[in-house]
């Protein structure tokens, strides 16, 4: 078993300066680790912190206190005290992270948006195209509209090309924020294929899933979060 | 721990202190910059973002503190204590710098063409059908058409004016380049078109870049890491999402609700 992501003892409070300084306590003395063909669902009410510990572990959120080791080129690295460039090497090699809402980057199309975590690997522009035409057919979208650039696609084909972009590298850990949140049945199964081959060959996968049928379909196992409350 | 990541940073800058009169500009500003990576100054009008840049090129003398580069040679020159002939060499081949108002950093009376040759001329280049050939390349590449070569910049709009000047400074592959504002004044089409050429070619000729900027979605699009200016301070530094993510600072969190959606 290897592991791949181990949380320790982490605490993250948003100090809110503009609100007079109010402070909400969102996680504390979070652990847990995953392994590789792991697919580790956060559980919990609104406000329990999930999404506030995925964003911590892709070193997004600065978390006040504990450490989040990712396994980064054989070599367990601490993303809360990485410096930055190290954050993005690690983000460039072994870190991948998929939310329902895709950055549109004006004027690069759709190709291009899908294949690019891919080419920042090192991977040839061929090679990396043909990934990203596989995985945009799989998911559906239509061929033509591969060389648009996707800032006016509806939200559904969007969050599709941002779940292609995100698997198109072949990262070591996924971490997923509900990919599948407003797919239709069909496109829900193809991305809960892909979650699946994907951890089948050994991803480390950490999910955020509010449906059910989802949740049940991909889940390795289940991790408790339970809410802090507010102090002031 | 990450070995395909450099040693040693491009440029070092510590405890650079500026001030005219009474007033300081910039107060015990350290940081490093590295091969390839695009650091983003952000701040309001008269944080001393500008100052701080002006300061780096050597357009400014600063009251104390290191200007510590790494030049092409390997050799380390401290640029404020270096003469101005060396620092005038290193500015005119291995830095380039983009001005916010693209007049001021192109000569108006001369063509295009001229204009991309003329840094390639002062190290010595005079083949003239090459400097031309070279010329047309860079045209292409920051999407100006080719036949527009012997044209005045004047005949220009703000967008192409400001890719030529892009060309200009990028003809001898500089190490680093520094930007002023570089889409400030653009209508926000052509800024969009002008981000992702600088984008682009950025990442195509592994050049480091200090973008000085006021628009936090600009500093996104652009920037890898973020030096938030405040006072002639940096009042909070990091990663370039962390910090629009997860600001920490009061006056980072302010900066970051103020904008509608970055």
């Amino acid at each position: 078993m290897t592991e791949m992501i181990k949380v320790e003892n982490l605490d993250k409070t948003f100090t809110l300066h503009l609100r007079g300084g109010i402070a909400l306590p969102v996680l504390r003395n979070t652990g847990f680790g995953v392994n590789a063909g792991e697919c580790v669902t956060l559980h919990g009410p609104s406000g329990a912190g999930k999404s506030t510990l995925l964003r911590s572990i892709y070193g997004n959120y600065r978390p006040q206190a504990g450490r989040i080791l990712i396994r980064h080129e054989n070599t367990p690295v601490d993303i809360v005290a990485a410096e930055p460039r190290v954050v993005l090497e690690i983000r460039r090699r072994t870190l991948g992270y998929v939310t329902q809402f895709l950055r549109v980057i004006p004027r690069v199309p759709t190709l291009d948006i899908v294949a690019e975590p891919l080419l920042a690997r090192g991977a040839g522009e061929q090679a990396g195209r043909a990934k990203a035409a596989e995985l945009l057919a799989r998911l559906q979208i239509a061929e033509k509209m591969w060389s648009l650039p996707p800032a006016t696609f509806s939200g559904g084909e969007q969050q599709r090309i941002n779940i292609a972009r995100g698997f198109c590298a072949d990262y070591p850990i996924l971490l997923l924020d509900e990919p599948t949140a407003s797919l239709d049945e069909t496109n829900r199964k193809i991305v809960i294929n892909l979650i699946d081959d994907a951890r089948q060959r050994g991803t480390a996968i950490v999910a955020i899933v509010h449906d059910a049928d989802t949740r049940a379909a991909i889940t390795t196992r289940l991790l408790p979060l339970e809410s802090q409350g507010v102090a002031a | 721990m990450t070995p395909d990541l450099d040693q040693t940073p491009l440029l070092s800058v510590e405890a650079l202190n500026k001030s005219f009169g009474r007033h300081v500009a910039c107060h015990d500003i350290s940081f490093d910059l590295w091969p390839g990576e695009v650091l983003g100054i952000v701040g309001e009008s008269g944080s001393g973002k500008s100052t701080l840049l002006n300061a780096i090129a050597g357009r400014l003398p600063v009251d104390s503190g290191k200007i510590l580069y790494r030049a092409a040679s390997n050799s380390i020159v401290d640029l404020a204590s270096a003469s101005d002939a060396q620092r005038r060499h290193l500015m005119r081949t291995e830095w380039g710098f983009v001005q916010q108002h693209a007049r001021d950093g192109l000569r108006m009376g001369f063509s295009a063409g001229a204009n991309i040759g003329e840094r390639l001329m002062a190290l010595g280049d005079k083949h003239y059908g090459k400097l031309r050939d070279t010329a047309l390349d860079w045209l292409r590449a920051v999407e100006i058409a080719p036949e527009r070569i012997d044209d005045l910049p004047r005949t220009f709009s703000g967008g192409m004016q400001q890719r030529l000047q892009i060309a200009r400074n990028l003809v001898t592959r500089p190490r680093i380049v520094l930007m002023d504002e570089p889409t400030g004044g653009l209508d926000v089409s052509v800024q969009a078109r002008l981000l992702d050429l600088i984008r682009r070619l950025v990442q195509e000729h592994h050049v480091a870049c200090i973008v000085v900027t006021h628009d936090l979605g600009v500093a996104r699009l652009l920037a890898h890491r973020l030096m938030v200016m405040r006072h002639g301070q940096v009042v909070e530094a990091g990663l370039t999402d962390q910090l629009l993510d997860d600001p920490q600072h009061a006056y980072t969190q302010l900066l970051v609700s103020s904008v509608l959606s970055v």
